[in-house]
């Protein structure tokens, strides 16, 4: 184990390089760049016996990857925003063809206005996908999350697609001391693939992505439904393995001072650090609230969700996304989740941070503001976007 | 042409182009030439970013970006909404090499082939600047970009240049003309001549790039114009993709430099400066394509 300085695009990159992955298709895309340019160059040097194909295209990134792992190969990729999205047909079939490709997302915006500073819009638009979502809070996570992801999506119970998000620029581009294992440790961990039911072979010939009618497509994507089922499971089982082999533990849904608070925050990504802070600073001041930070968003973690919030009597969702004309995504899922169980907790949904707007202090301290004067019994309103000009867009 | 198109300038000063970035004066002289009866349609690149940061534009003409692998596709949406409204106004959309050659290459094929009333402006720059310096299907033989690396294994990118000009000619389009900024009277006339003529045209205009080749902001045009002196680039144009009777070269280098002289001033060629056997192999691949054009 040795404690290496990387930028988060560097963690996503070396674990790719330790996962030995055997095909790299990708495109470059701020700020995801970095990762593709570092697989060329540790293929360039020969210090990773890998396939680097430079495609034209993000579409023929997660193309190529699914030739590559229909092949029977180990397939990964990186990209962000705008290449997401290029990319999201090809999503569907991925994890419709049970192809467990990982890929790195560069969390950003995505277009019009065009930027591309961070936020969660491109990976929650693909939400349904089918692909098992991950969300860094730190470099560190951005590794340890890659090689679970490719435990965890080739696991014969699952066989899906993986995605770990890290928060454009914030992530990205900073450094962080990173713990990286010995390479044969994480041979060790992750295991070669070899799959059973993905392969091109001329001695064994099989034929995939056939043209299913009616009578059969719904058993197709009832079993892409089971394998999402299953990995709820072995994401704990990996988890738990990786932590007793690394001594680093995730849980789906990590919570922070949460058992006795009448407040909780639900957060996603490096945000966490941010409100956790905040939250120590009230609790100075007597304010009871907790942080339950979401690690896997695919499979919503529904269990873990009730577990976190069960005592609180308001749970306020921050979240760098939206969906025009409901709110945000995950404020939705936690409603669903909350009101579904029975409880009558009330969930307040918080827009913040969007195309990389700073998410400082005091905003978060609005948050909770919010949320005590909904504890009081005062009217508030559901869905809240936080420092916006909103006097500026009336005008405009 | 307008008369006045020598003060006329429709691409303002004050962008945040880099200095000595040849894009803004490849735009520059085509809005000169076009005229504010024009409409501009740009693919994700350098040039959309550093021409309009909001709330700032250089465009004094109208101009709308949607995307980075679509420009010829907006532009023929564009056209279609004039032609609905009965207007007739020049439709100009300038991508760079990634938007060209590679990402935008079916959204352009599609347009040619369906014949809109657009000149499309590739301003070729040879890599992905934008992202900083990827290689693309522009890149040339032998250089340094972030994804092409010299390394223990490689030489930098490793395949050869795509013949964009001569791939869309192959469509048939009715103009298609090879330019750089070196040769101004060459480009004016090209752009004159492409926007006279109805249906798609294209432009294939090599952009040295300061930041991404790796020279002096100073040697913009000496760069070009060694481009065009070596055979590197050569500046033709041919009517109808009919390359037998239509085609013209539009500048012969008296005597043609060696390609040293081009590759030497650009620090993306460093690594292979030392090693004649690379050197000699893109001389003979000039040579033989000079040859094919007579000089
Ligand atoms: C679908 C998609 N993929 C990737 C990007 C990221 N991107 C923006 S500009 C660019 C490169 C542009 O290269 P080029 O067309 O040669 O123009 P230049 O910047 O060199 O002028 C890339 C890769 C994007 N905006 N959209
Ligand atoms: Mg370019």
């Amino acid at each position: 184990m040795a404690k290496i300085v990387l930028k988060g695009n560097g963690a996503v990159a070396l674990a790719i390089k330790m996962a030995r992955v055997d095909v790299v298709a990708a495109y470059p895309i701020t700020p995801s760049t970095f990762i593709p340019e570092k697989i060329s160059e540790y293929v360039a040097n020969g210090e990773m016996d890998a396939e680097f194909i430079p495609v034209e295209s993000e579409h023929s990134a997660m193309s190529a990857c699914i030739g590559a792992s229909a092949a029977g190969l180990r397939a990964a990729t990186a990209t962000s925003s705008q290449g997401l999205e290029l990319m999201h047909e090809m999503l569907f079939i991925a994890s419709g063809m049970r192809l467990p490709i990982v890929m790195g997302v560069a969390n950003r915006a995505l277009s019009a206005p065009i930027n591309i500073w961070c936020d969660h819009q491109d990976t929650i638009s693909a939400r349904d996908t089918g692909w098992i979502q991950f969300y860094a809070e730190n470099n560190q996570e951005a590794f340890d999350l890659m090689l679970i992801a490719f435990r965890v999506a080739e696991d014969e119970r699952v066989l899906l697609p993986a995605m770990v998000g890290l928060d454009a620029f914030i992530l990205t581009h900073t450094f962080e001391p990173v713990d990286v294992p010995e390479q044969r440790e994480v041979d060790d961990f992750l295991p070669p693939y070899r799959p059973k039911h993905a392969y091109l072979d001329p001695e064994r010939p099989i034929t995939q992505g056939s043209f299913v009618y009616p009578e059969y497509y719904m058993e197709f994507k009832y079993g892409q439904w089971i394998a999402m089922e299953s990995a709820r499971d072995v994401i704990d089982e990996v988890f738990a393995d990786f932590a007793s082999r690394f001594g680093r533990k995730y849980e789906k849904v990590s919570t922070f001072m949460c058992d006795d608070a009448e407040i909780v925050l639900i957060t996603m990504g490096s945000l966490s650090g941010t409100v956790r802070h905040v939250v120590r600073e009230l609790r100075n001041e007597g304010i009871k609230v907790g942080v339950a930070k979401i690690t896997v968003f695919r499979p919503f973690p529904h269990k873990e969700i009730i577990r976190a919030v069960k005592n609180a009597k308001v749970v306020g969702v921050l979240e760098k996304n939206v969906s025009f004309g409901f709110g945000g995504a995950v404020y939705g899922e936690v409603l669903a989740t909350v009101h579904g169980e029975g409880l009558d907790t009330k969930v307040l949904d918080f827009i913040v941070g969007l195309g990389g707007r700073d998410v400082r202090v005091e905003d978060v301290k609005e948050v909770v503001k919010i949320c005590s004067d909904a504890l009081q019994g005062k009217a508030v309103d559901k869905i809240n976007w936080i420092n916006v000009d909103k006097e500026a867009v009336k005008n405009a | 042409m307008p008369e006045n198109f020598e003060e006329l300038e429709l691409f303002a000063p004050g962008h945040r182009g880099c200095a000595g970035c040849g894009a803004s004066q490849i735009v520059r002289w085509i809005l000169k030439i076009a005229g504010p009866n024009t409409i501009c349609v740009s693919a994700t690149g350098c040039l959309e970013v550093f021409s309009t940061p909001y709330p700032e534009t250089a465009w004094r003409v109208p101009w709308v970006h949607a995307a980075f692998e679509n420009a010829a596709a907006v532009a023929s949406g564009v056209e279609a909404a004039m032609k609905k409204m009965g207007k007739d106004v020049n439709i100009i959309a300038f991508a760079g090499d990634g938007g060209t050659f590679d990402i935008g290459f079916q959204a352009l094929s599609g347009m040619v082939e369906r014949g809109h009333n657009v000149l499309f402006v590739n301003y070729d720059n040879e890599a992905y600047m934008n992202t900083g310096i990827q290689r693309c299907s522009s890149t040339p033989y032998g250089a340094w970009t972030t994804t092409s690396p010299p390394g223990k294994l490689t030489i930098g990118k490793e395949q050869r240049k795509k013949p964009i000009a001569a791939i869309i000619a192959a469509h048939g389009a009715p103009y298609v003309a090879t330019a750089t900024i070196a040769f101004l009277e060459d480009l004016k006339r090209k752009v004159k001549k492409a926007l006279s003529i109805k249906g798609p045209k294209f432009l294939h205009i090599l952009q040295p790039c300061t930041t991404g080749w790796r020279f002096d902001p100073s040697l913009t045009v000496t760069i070009s114009k060694l481009a065009v002196e070596t055979g590197v680039f050569v500046l033709w144009e041919v009517e109808d993709g009919d390359f037998d009777n239509k085609f013209r070269i539009t500048y012969k280098p008296k005597k043609r430099k060696p390609v040293i002289e081009y590759l030497k001033l650009q620090g993306r060629f460093r690594h292979i400066i030392n090693k004649p056997e690379i050197i000699e192999a893109i001389q003979r691949e000039v040579d033989e394509k000079c040859a094919k054009y007579g000089f």
